[in-house]
């Protein structure tokens, strides 16, 4: 089997701070790390490999040159090959713009049977760039996948989680797979794999290397512009009401009251 | 020191491993039962923590001393006892295979060792051998292919559960102090073999420490390791391993007591203000840190200068492992200062990193041993 990997090297918080001035995220003194879904994702791989032999795992992330530290911690944790999709001309990309060079990148890598990506990244909260990428290289795509029940001979059947249980869906192969973090716990690197990682190449790839026109890239192809980010003033704190159910409610009501909710 | 994108690498399998895995519940479990899970042992073996600068041929992973101290900095930052249980493979255990094994006992034993199958004791102190180690009065007499050994060993780490031990024993009588000295790799099952009673420590509970008594023990030639006579350079050799190793535990537990000294002086408030407004306290923090970020310059150093067999590298382990443990016990203890009648209380953290890091500046060389160690290569160049 060949597998594909989508990962991105994101800020390690929940709560990304914005600059109130540009409008956009401050990463200084915020550790990069490997987006926790994507980890998911490629646990669902190496998972893959462990039960079949010969199969090669290859990640491909789209970034900054610095993000091939969270390739090698890929590498580490027992990935074949990595690929970074670096360029000044894919800045600024938004979902459809990253969709379309992520796509472009594994076109270049050649055949493949399933590519994992996680739900979504911790500092956009969009889960769109995975089933977008299926979208352009015209395969299926399963999001929230939750359990990988049995894989057949040209398709695979997956568990879709939704709010309150789940589906079960059978899907042809190539196709794309979006992990929860319920799909796995995602494994430890090695200190042999660290070095091994190492001791391999980060293979780097801009625009020509993919055959895309830098206007079908970044910032100049993402119809998304970002109007405005701000962080949300935090909600007050909460009151609690104490004494017999009767002085609650005569206390809950005065307030409402008062705030003219009532 | 600045690291290498590697080493960063390094400390964060380490530190994610230390979070995840050592959590309270097990860690206050460990203390309460004496025993250390084997499904945490199985987890460390297969991160690769039992053999990370042996190399892959022998089962390790290939990596460097620098690797070895980051992880073991950052377990102990956690749990001190893990890292007895890392260090054992890595250093005492290993580290004399590594030096003079043969190709066959390298095979034989280093390869479980490193893979965290088979657990390999080191068999130097004696009752009346301690920092005093070459007065060794555990002999071992030639009978064909074969050793008859016989003596007592004491405080042998992991020694009730071992399945080998490296003994040092006295093969030449004729030779006086540290002279005439060889090594044995010793099966725990072979007659005349036994441990003594689990002693019952002050800290570094979960790691089982006993005597090993041998009696008429016969050990093949085979198993000698290195050349006869040779033991005693091949122990000290060692140590210089082991010496880095504690130093290295010393600053992550340092580290950990750090941690929570900080975290403790700005919740608790009296007088109106948290403690940490304090300038007692305060100064204090500044001190702990200042101390302990120079003692984690003179480990990586001497990692560093080990790597390269540097022929300082003997001495900077020994300044290492003097000043770490040294200042480790400093911080631990003003750590619990800080925490005021809570440090004194088993629930918080500091009352067992104050009992466990009091064996540091005693084991694997005194701090008194390792002055003279620095000493003597100062003053006898």
């Amino acid at each position: 089997m060949k597998i594909i990997v989508c990962a991105k090297q994101v800020p390690d918080t929940n709560e990304v701070r914005i600059d109130p001035v540009k409008g956009t995220l401050i990463r200084d003194g915020v550790p990069s790390i490997l987006n926790p879904d994507d980890a998911n994702a490629l646990e669902a791989a190496l998972q893959l490999k462990d039960q079949y032999p010969g199969t090669t795992v290859s990640v491909v992330s789209m970034g900054p040159g610095q993000a091939s530290y969270m390739l090698r911690e890929c590498l580490a944790m027992g990935a074949d090959e990595a690929v970074l999709l670096s360029s000044r001309a894919f800045g600024g990309a938004d979902t459809c713009a990253t969709s379309t060079t992520l796509a472009a990148g594994i076109r270049k890598l050649g055949k493949y049977d399933i590519i994992f990506a996680g739900r979504q990244a911790i500092d956009g909260d969009t889960a769109q760039v995975g089933p977008q990428t299926a979208q352009r290289l015209g395969i299926p795509s399963v999001t929230y996948v939750q359990k990988i029940r049995e894989i057949k001979e040209g398709s695979v059947v997956v568990e879709r989680a939704l709010e309150d249980g789940y589906e079960v869906i059978e899907v042809k192969t190539p196709c794309l797979l979006t992990a929860v973090k319920e799909l796995n716990e995602p494994r430890y690197m090695t200190v042999s794999q660290i070095e091994e990682a190492y001791k391999k190449e980060i293979i780097v790839w801009n625009e020509n290397d993919v055959n895309l026109a830098p206007e079908d890239c970044g910032l100049k192809a993402s119809p998304t512009q970002v109007f405005r980010s701000f962080t949300p003033e935090p909600k007050g704190k909460g009151e609690m009401l104490t004494g017999t159910v009767n002085e609650m409610v005569s206390a809950l009501v005065a307030k409402l009251t008062e705030k003219h909710v009532l | 020191m600045i690291f290498s994108e590697k080493h960063e690498l390094i400390r964060k399998l380490a530190r994610d491993f230390a979070e995840k895995e050592l959590t309270k519940e097990i860690l206050d479990r460990i203390e309460e039962t004496g025993e250390y899970p084997k499904e945490l042992l199985d987890k460390m073996a297969k991160a690769g923590f039992f053999g990370i600068k042996t190399p892959v041929k022998y089962g390790g992973q290939g990596s460097d001393y620098l690797s070895y101290v980051i992880v073991m900095e950052e377990l102990a930052r956690v749990s001190a006892v893990t890292t007895i249980w890392v260090s054992a493979p890595n250093s005492l255990g290993g580290g004399p295979l590594l030096l003079a094994g043969t190709e066959e006992q390298l095979q034989k034993y280093l390869v479980p060792v490193a893979r965290g199958e088979k657990i390999m004791a080191f068999g130097l102190t004696e009752p009346n051998a301690g920092s005093d180690a070459g007065s060794t009065s555990t002999t071992a007499v030639r009978d064909g292919d074969y050793w008859i050994l016989n003596g007592r060993k004491t405080f042998i780490t992991t020694a009730p559960v071992a399945d080998w031990c490296i003994v040092y024993a006295k093969t030449d009588k004729t030779q006086r102090g540290s002279r005439g000295i060889s090594a044995f790799i010793v099966d725990m099952k072979t007659p005349g073999v036994s441990v003594g009673k689990n002693e019952q420590k002050m800290g570094i509970i979960g790691c089982p420490t006993s005597d090993v008594i041998l009696e008429d023990v016969r050990v093949h030639n085979d198993d000698m390791l290195g050349e006869e006579g040779k033991g005693f350079t091949n122990a000290m050799k060692t140590l210089d391993i082991g010496r880095i190793g504690v130093a290295a535990m010393s600053v992550g537990v340092a580290q950990g007591a750090l941690e929570e000294a900080i975290r403790y002086s700005k919740e608790r408030k009296q007088f109106g203000r948290r403690i940490a407004d304090f300038q007692d306290i305060s100064f204090m923090i500044a001190d702990m840190a200042t101390k302990l970020q120079a003692a984690k310059e003179l480990v990586y150093r001497a990692a560093q200068l080990k790597e390269l067999n540097h022929p300082d590298a003997g001495q900077a382990a020994s300044m290492a492992k003097y000043y770490a443990s040294e200042i480790c016990n400093e911080i631990a203890g003003k750590a619990v200062q800080i925490h005021g009648g809570y440090g004194f209380i088993k629930e918080y953290k500091v009352e067992r990193i104050y009992r466990d890091c009091r064996v540091f500046t005693i084991f694997e060389g005194t701090s008194q041993v390792q002055k003279m160690v620095i000493a003597n290569s100062l003053l006898k160049k």
